[in-house]
C-alpha cells in the first residue's frame, strides 16, 4: 500500500494524478476463510481491522451484498459521543471515542474526526436530573463530561434560543471530546488497511444461506457460491434478523426506519453537535455548511430505508422552536436507515446457538459512533471467545435479566 | 404515509391516527414454562423482511385493537382483521398469497 502524505499530493501532481492505486482489492472468493464477517459497513470492517491488528488473523474475508459503506454507515449523521450513563456502555462507547482520535493516523487514511463538542439539552426538568445523574456517572467512569447551565449553552451555540414557550433549555450536558468525522471515510479506511494486509472484501456478494454440521458453522452460500469458513461474524444490523433466520435462529431485535435530513449549505453558524432528545431531534453543521439533522424511529417494522413524513415535521417543528433562524432553510436531502433495536436499546455482540457464529448487532438508533471500540471488542470475541468489552452484551442477558438499560439514559428519539 | 382501515369502526385512517403494538398471534408463555419459551415469548422476534402479522390500536379514533398484515419490504397492507382471534383467518391468508405466491405461513 502506498501511503497518502503531503509529499504523495506533491509527487503524482507532478504527473497529472496517474499514479494513484486502487484503494482496496476486488478479488475472487477463495474456498475457505479463518473468519468471514458479512456486513462490510463501518462495524463488520472494523472488527476485520482489529482481528488482523491485535490479533494476525488475516485469512479474513468481508461479504458485502452491496458496496461497501452502503447501508447504515453511510446514512448516520456522524454524531461520536461517549456520555452513557451503564458502565459497560461507557466502556465501549469511550474506547471507540478515544480511538477515533488516532484514527486517521492509525488508518494514514483523513477520516476528518472533528472533536467540536457534543450537548445534550436538557429541556425538562426530569431531562436535568437525568443528566446530572449521567454526568456524576461518567465521572466515576472516567469519561469527560459535564452539566452546563442555560447561559453556558447559549456561548456555545450562539444560534439558539433559550426559552421557547413549549421547550425552554435548563441547562444541558457537555462533552467537549465528542464530535463527528467523515462517516464515509471510516468505512474506506478500515476497507483500505484490510486489503492492505491481505484480507479480501467481496462487494455484490449476497449470503443466500448459513450453513452448519452438527451445530458448527461450515460456510455461507452466496450469490457467488459456497465459501467455507471456521468462525462467522454477523454483522448487518437493520438485516440481523434476515441472517439470523437463515442460520436458524432467531434474535430479540426488531428492526424499524430512522431517519435524517440536510439543509442548503449556509455560512458557519453552529460548531458543535447540539442534541434535543425530548423533541427528537439533533443537529451539526457539516463542513460544506449543510445543517445536518437526525429525527426519530418509525413505531413499526420496516425494511424500506424510508420513514414517515410526520416524523420529519415532528422533528423540524421542534427544532425551529430551539433555533428559530432555520426556519427559512430548505432541505436538500431526506433519507432513512434501517436500525436494529433491541428492548434495552443496548448491542448484542455475542457467541450464538451455532458453534463458531458470533453476532454484531442491535446498535440501534447510534451506532456509528461505536465503530472502532464494536470492531475491537468483536474481534476479541471472535479471536478468543471472550473480551471484557463485550462481555456484558452477549445474548444471554435477556434470558438472565441482565439488562444494560440506555433507552432513557443514552436514548435519542426512541 | 401508512394508511390502514380500522376493522371495528371501517375508518380509513393515517398512521397518525394509530399506534403501532409489534408482533401479533404470540403465544404466551408463563409460570411453568421453560426458560427458553419464556425468553422466545418475551423478547424473539421473527422480523421478518416480508408479510408481518402485526397488532395496531386506532389510538385516536374508536380506541380498538385490531391486526393487520403487511410487507415490511414494501410496506403494502395486505388485509386487517380482528383482535379476537389467535391467528390469521384462512382470508387474510389467501389474500396474501394472492399477491405473494411463494410466501407460506409458518
Amino acid at each position: 500500500m502506498r501511503r497518502y502524505s503531503a509529499f504523495a499530493i506533491a509527487r503524482e501532481a507532478a504527473r497529472y494524478h496517474q499514479g494513484w492505486e486502487r484503494a482496496w482489492a476486488a478479488p475472487e472468493p477463495k474456498k475457505h476463510y479463518d473468519v468471514i464477517i458479512v456486513g462490510a459497513g463501518g462495524h463488520g470492517l472494523a472488527t476485520a481491522f482489529y482481528l488482523g491488528k491485535n490479533f494476525g488473523i488475516t485469512n479474513v474475508a468481508v461479504i458485502e451484498k452491496g458496496w461497501l459503506g452502503g447501508g447504515n454507515t453511510g446514512r448516520n449523521t456522524t454524531i461520536i459521543r461517549s456520555n452513557y450513563l451503564q458502565d459497560p456502555s461507557a466502556a465501549i462507547y469511550e474506547k471507540a471515542r478515544s480511538l477515533y482520535e488516532t484514527m486517521s493516523q492509525d488508518l494514514n487514511y483523513n477520516v476528518m474526526f472533528s472533536p467540536r463538542g457534543v450537548i445534550m439539552l436538557a429541556q425538562t426538568h426530569h431531562e436535568v436530573r437525568g443528566y446530572q445523574r449521567t454526568a456524576h456517572a461518567n465521572a466515576l467512569q472516567g469519561v469527560k463530561t459535564e452539566f452546563i447551565s442555560p447561559q453556558r449553552v447559549k456561548e456555545l451555540v450562539p444560534i439558539i434560543h433559550l426559552d421557547g414557550p413549549r421547550f425552554p433549555v435548563l441547562g444541558g450536558l457537555w462533552q467537549d471530546r465528542g464530535g463527528t468525522a467523515r462517516h464515509d471515510a471510516v468505512a474506506w479506511g478500515y476497507a483500505r488497511a484490510c486489503s492492505d494486509m491481505g484480507m479480501d472484501i467481496l462487494q455484490k456478494t449476497e449470503v443466500t444461506g448459513v450453513t452448519s454440521e452438527g451445530g458448527k458453522v461450515t460456510g455461507v452460500e452466496t450469490t457467488r457460491g459456497f465459501i467455507g469458513c471456521t468462525k462467522l461474524g454477523m454483522v448487518v444490523a437493520g438485516h440481523c434478523g434476515v441472517l439470523a433466520e437463515k442460520a436458524g435462529f432467531r434474535l430479540p431485535v426488531e428492526s424499524v426506519a430512522l431517519q435524517a435530513l440536510v439543509s442548503e449549505p449556509i455560512k458557519p453558524c453552529m460548531d458543535v453537535v447540539v442534541m434535543a432528545n425530548t423533541v427528537h431531534g439533533y443537529m451539526s453543521q457539516s463542513d460544506k455548511g449543510e445543517m445536518v439533522i437526525g429525527g426519530g424511529t418509525d413505531a413499526y417494522n420496516n425494511y424500506t430505508q424510508r420513514g414517515s413524513f410526520h416524523h420529519i415535521e415532528e422533528t423540524v417543528r421542534a427544532l425551529i422552536e430551539t433555533f428559530p433562524m432555520i426556519s427559512r432553510l430548505k432541505m436538500l436531502r431526506q433519507w432513512g436507515g434501517i436500525v436494529d433495536v433491541t428492548g434495552d436499546r443496548s448491542p448484542i455482540l455475542s457467541k450464538t446457538p451455532i458453534e463458531g457464529i458470533f453476532v454484531n448487532c442491535g446498535w440501534g438508533t447510534g451506532g456509528f459512533k461505536a465503530i472502532p471500540g464494536s470492531g475491537w471488542g468483536f474481534a476479541e470475541l471472535v479471536a478468543k471467545g471472550q473480551s471484557p468489552l463485550t462481555d456484558a452484551f452477549g445474548l444471554n442477558r435477556f434470558r438472565e435479566g441482565r439488562f444494560i438499560d440506555e433507552s432513557v439514559a443514552a436514548g435519542v428519539a426512541h | 404515509m401508512l394508511i390502514l382501515e380500522c376493522p371495528y369502526c371501517g375508518v380509513t385512517a393515517d398512521e397518525t391516527e394509530l399506534a403501532a403494538g409489534g408482533e401479533a398471534h404470540l403465544k404466551r408463555f408463563g409460570p411453568g414454562s421453560s426458560d427458553e419459551e419464556f425468553e422466545g415469548y418475551l423478547f424473539h422476534r421473527q422480523n421478518p423482511k416480508g408479510v408481518h402479522f402485526e397488532r395496531w390500536r386506532h389510538a385516536n379514533g374508536c380506541g380498538k385493537w385490531f391486526h393487520a398484515a403487511r410487507c415490511t419490504a414494501s410496506l403494502e397492507v395486505f388485509a386487517t382483521y380482528t383482535a379476537q382471534i389467535a391467528e390469521p383467518p384462512a382470508e387474510v391468508i389467501a389474500a396474501i398469497r394472492a399477491k405473494r405466491p411463494d410466501w407460506s405461513p409458518e
